[in-house]
């Protein structure tokens, strides 16, 4: 009881630093890297769902983002033309990153886990070049190039223009993103997701359609990933395929394993030490990425789940052991699970 | 030769062996009876070290095997006919029987082909179809060729994992036979099985296996003849 | 311009490319084969080995060694590079996998740590080595005019040991895998890794055995890309990992006779669509084709021999 109204003043206090941030901190440059800390949230929010809560390794997620991107300056922009409200953008995106995801989900999610992990990479770098060489013989894409003078977000006639404005923007859509991915885990397709996550033939035996479900996460992470999208590409102005690359996949899988896989706060933490390190320790820059191949290996030999492990790793593991004593055989002569 | 004393394993949380004391001696027959999940297999696998105890002890000619490896174990003479045969399906035949010589690889080339000889001449199948892959072969010649790996170890000791699985009754009689003149070759045999029957009628002595604990031991004769027995293993009262 | 001219020419690009995406793709079925595991640092593997062969090229090369004949410096580029990188593999193996198998952590765990250990080795390269690209100094070996007409087309030596070299090492492996009996441990622990055990197979030493054979092929085949196409960077492992992998995925992962049909098969699509297609696309199209093939025969061309048998 204590606890739990220490835990709910936390959220609460956190919620507050969060809204006074700009104001106790006036400075364009501190309010732009909490922007991006907000942003990188809803990418690792969204990737949590598959990888965290479904236990899928998607190694292109990137794709998805860069598609929300590419939609928004598509339908906002002077490079076809269009100039369609942000309201209106904002579902055309959701809706492409979906069947986006249906598109790769489909087929490939009943693979093997590692070969999963290899389609979305595949996938992410067939994004990649198609965005990049799209430029000939129509221009789609603008190529290398890419997108520019992209319209800022408008919303009810107000039209963002400075850091603090996208600030609150990104900080509004990314407690949205939060409450419908708590949502999710807490009901009963969550439930799904993690009894696929600790043993997809005990799952199945339980009656998950686990395709379905592995679909849905696949799906929803990318609409996620596309609205992220879309926003970066109002906030940046401009859109390129370098912004795209298998690098930032990877930074944001490191979010989500660093924060604790499955633990929604914990990614949010993941996404601001990644963000918020290397701008600390500019001149460290180029040690970033070292540094993060050996964390990596580290943290799955010493602590695989995550400097802030999920909560909830029991919830899915209860609901199995009761499947598990309903009857269902253990499959072969196997290694104990876990 | 062979003295387990007080065994207990772990498979996960769930205790599989709860303090299992068994003896072999020279020269015997001897045979495990237990039904599915009594702890035969982890018997085996705890005394070939594939399965460390969690307490308890395996002695073997008068020295523990606890903590030493499985090939350190063969090395010393105690080999395994695996449950369901396992034979490696896509070598030949002739690379399994070699498979099975892995820890005596170094030996004289000529001491080899002399054993090679021997198991060609107890199963002359094999010999037949020594460039054949093993998967192709039926269930009885697997059988033969999985005995035959096993005693391309050179054991004193060869252990069964429930040879009569799987093999028609006529098949069964044979390995049985089989196993019986192996034995009289001067190799002590441990068989694990669930057809008390059979197996009972070639062994000296045997254990029953019951949820991890060794529940009867006598004489093969007087466990043909006990009622429990009877009841569990040979389907009648 | 006339397509249908190029057509021979492209198709012995193709073969070379092919031989050598099938030099690295055996290591990722062979590792496949007896851990069912998806090696992605084998691309960085490959990388390095193209390093190592440029780094002893320049050496040889700064040392003023007259006449550099292709014949004594191509083993002293390629042993180097094979051992260094053979010794990478085994001990990849030993930190970055094992203690995860050891623990029995999650199935994910083993994938992470390989994405990490292969971050980790791309920004030691690009760190110690320097971020822009190396160019291997190809023509003091192989002169630019040493090429002969075969059939109306041109071809240079240079490819042609790079086809022969590629061949003899996956035909070495080959008779290796088949006929000695680290070989036959490969296939005994591939097969079924518990009954390998029960003969006393020292399974940890195999599959650290199974890393140095894979790891030393792809260091052989950096040597050689970078013999080839002359400019090597730290990022070279990665889409040719990955065009590997689909190398081996189009064959039947864990089948080394596959893995070299996936390669010739990949290296041929690849240069056929640069002629008929679009350079730009050739990538796209690999990726397409790995997709497609998972999806649709995710059990490869010849199927996955090593692995994957199902006990009778």
């Amino acid at each position: 009881m204590n606890a739990e109204r220490l835990r709910r003043v936390g959220k609460a206090a956190l919620l507050l630093a969060a809204l006074a941030a700009p104001i106790v901190a006036p400075n364009e440059y501190v309010v732009s890297v909490l922007a991006r800390v907000c942003l990188y949230a809803m990418l690792a929010l969204g990737l949590n769902i598959v990888v965290g809560f479904a236990g899928l390794l998607d190694i292109g997620y990137v794709a998805f983002f860069g598609i929300g991107s590419y939609v928004y300056a598509f339908l906002a922009s002077t490079h076809f033309g269009i100039h369609l409200p942000t309201l209106l953008i904002l579902p055309v995106i959701i809706g492409v990153a979906a069947i986006a995801g249906i598109v790769i989900g489909g087929p490939t999610l009943r693979l093997r886990g590692d070969y999963l992990a290899i389609v979305t990479l595949g996938f992410g770098e067939i994004t990649y070049l198609l965005l990049l060489n799209l430029d000939r013989p129509i221009d789609i894409t603008g190529g290398p190039n890419g997108i520019i003078s992209i319209d800022p977000p408008s919303l009810l006639g107000l039209v963002a223009s400075r850091n603090v404005h996208y600030y609150y923007l990104f900080l509004a859509v990314l407690l949205l993103v939060l409450l419908i991915a708590v949502r999710l885990r807490d009901s009963q397709i969550g439930w799904a997701w993690q009894a696929i996550r600790e043993d997809e033939l005990a799952a199945e035996a339980m009656g998950v359609n686990t395709t379905v479900a592995k679909l849905q996460a696949f799906v929803i992470g990318a609409s996620f990933a596309g609205v992220a999208g879309g926003l970066l590409a109002s906030w940046q102005r401009s859109v390129f395929p370098d912004n795209f690359l298998l690098q930032e996949s990877i930074n944001i899988l490191a979010m989500v394993i660093l924060g604790g896989m499955g633990n929604v706060l914990g990614v949010i933490l993941g996404a601001g030490i990644i963000v918020v390190l290397p701008e600390a320790f500019r001149e460290l820059a180029l040690y970033r990425l070292l540094a993060f191949g050996l964390l990596l290996m580290v943290l799955m030999i010493f602590r695989p789940q995550g400097l802030w492990p999920a909560r909830s790793a029991g919830r899915g593991r209860k609901y199995l052991d009761g499947a598990a004593s309903a009857g269902t055989p253990a499959p072969g002569p196997s290694t104990p699970t876990r | 030769m062979l003295e387990i004393d007080q065994v207990v394993t772990y498979y996960g949380p769930i205790q599989a062996l709860k303090g299992v004391s068994l003896e072999v001696r020279q020269g015997e027959i001897v045979c495990l009876l237990g039904g599915n999940a009594s702890g035969k297999s982890t018997t085996m696998k705890a005394i070939l070290g594939m399965v460390r105890p969690h307490s308890g002890t395996v002695t073997f000619e008068g020295q523990r095997l606890n903590g030493l490896s499985t090939g350190e174990i063969v090395r010393r003479g105690i080999s395994l006919v695996p449950e369901a045969r396992r034979v490696f399906g896509r070598m030949t035949v002739w690379e399994n029987l070699q498979m099975g010589a892995h820890t005596r690889r170094h030996a004289p080339g000529t001491e080899l082909a002399q054993d090679l000889e021997r198991i060609y001449e107890l199963f002359p199948r094999l010999r037949e179809r020594e460039q054949q892959y093993a998967g192709t072969l039926s269930g009885g010649e697997q059988q033969m060729l999985a005995i035959g790996r096993a005693l391309m170890a050179r054991p004193r000791l060869l252990l069964m994992d429930e040879p009569s699985m799987g093999l028609s009754p006529a098949l069964v009689d044979q390995v049985f036979d089989i196993i019986q003149a192996i034995n009289r070759q001067g190799t002590t045999i441990l068989v694990v099985e669930q057809n008390a029957t059979v197996s009972l009628s070639i062994a000296h002595r045997g254990y029953v296996l019951q949820n991890g604990n060794i529940v009867l031991h006598d004489t093969a004769a007087a466990l043909l003849q006990s009622d429990d027995i009877r009841q569990a293993y040979l389907g009648e009262g | 311009m006339d397509l249908l001219a190029m057509l021979p020419q492209q198709l012995l690009f193709g073969i070379a490319l092919g031989t050598v995406y099938g030099l690295v793709a055996l290591g990722y079925s062979m590792v496949y084969g007896v851990l069912m595991m998806i090696n992605f640092a084998h691309g960085e593997v490959f990388m390095i080995g193209a390093y190592i062969g440029w780094g002893v090229l320049a050496l040889l090369q700064n040392a003023h060694v007259g006449g550099l004949n292709p014949v004594w410096v191509l083993p002293l580029l390629l042993l180097p590079a094979m051992l260094l990188c053979g010794g990478l593999g085994m001990f990849l193996e030993r930190v970055a996998y094992r203690p995860l198998y050891r623990r029995g952590a999650t199935r994910l765990a083993p994938l992470i740590s390989a994405v990490g250990a292969s971050i980790f080795l791309q920004n030691a390269v690009m760190l110690t080595q320097g971020a822009r690209m190396k160019v291997y100094m190809t023509h003091l070996l192989f002169p630019a005019d040493w090429r002969f007409e075969l059939l109306g087309v041109s071809v240079s030596y240079l490819i042609v040991v790079m086809i022969a070299v590629a061949s003899a090492m996956m035909w070495g492996l080959h008779l290796l895998v088949q006929h000695t009996s680290l070989g036959r441990c490969i296939r005994a622990v591939a097969e079924d890794r518990e009954i390998a055990q029960v003969m006393g197979v020292n399974v940890g030493l195999v599959v650290g055995m199974t890393f140095f054979l894979g790891s030393a092929l792809a260091g052989a085949a950096g040597v050689l890309v970078g013999l080839y196409y002359t400019q090597i960077d730290f990022l070279m492992g990665y889409s040719a990992g990955l065009k590997a992998f689909t190398a081996a995925v189009l064959g039947g992962i864990g089948n080394i006779r596959g893995a070299m049909l996936g390669g010739l098969l990949l290296g041929l699509i690849e240069s056929l669509s640069v002629t008929f297609i679009n350079p730009a696309f050739k990538d796209v199209i690999a990726f397409l084709v790995l997709i497609g093939m998972l999806v649709f025969r995710p059990e490869g061309l010849l199927g996955e021999r090593l692995a994957d048998w199902r006990k009778v």
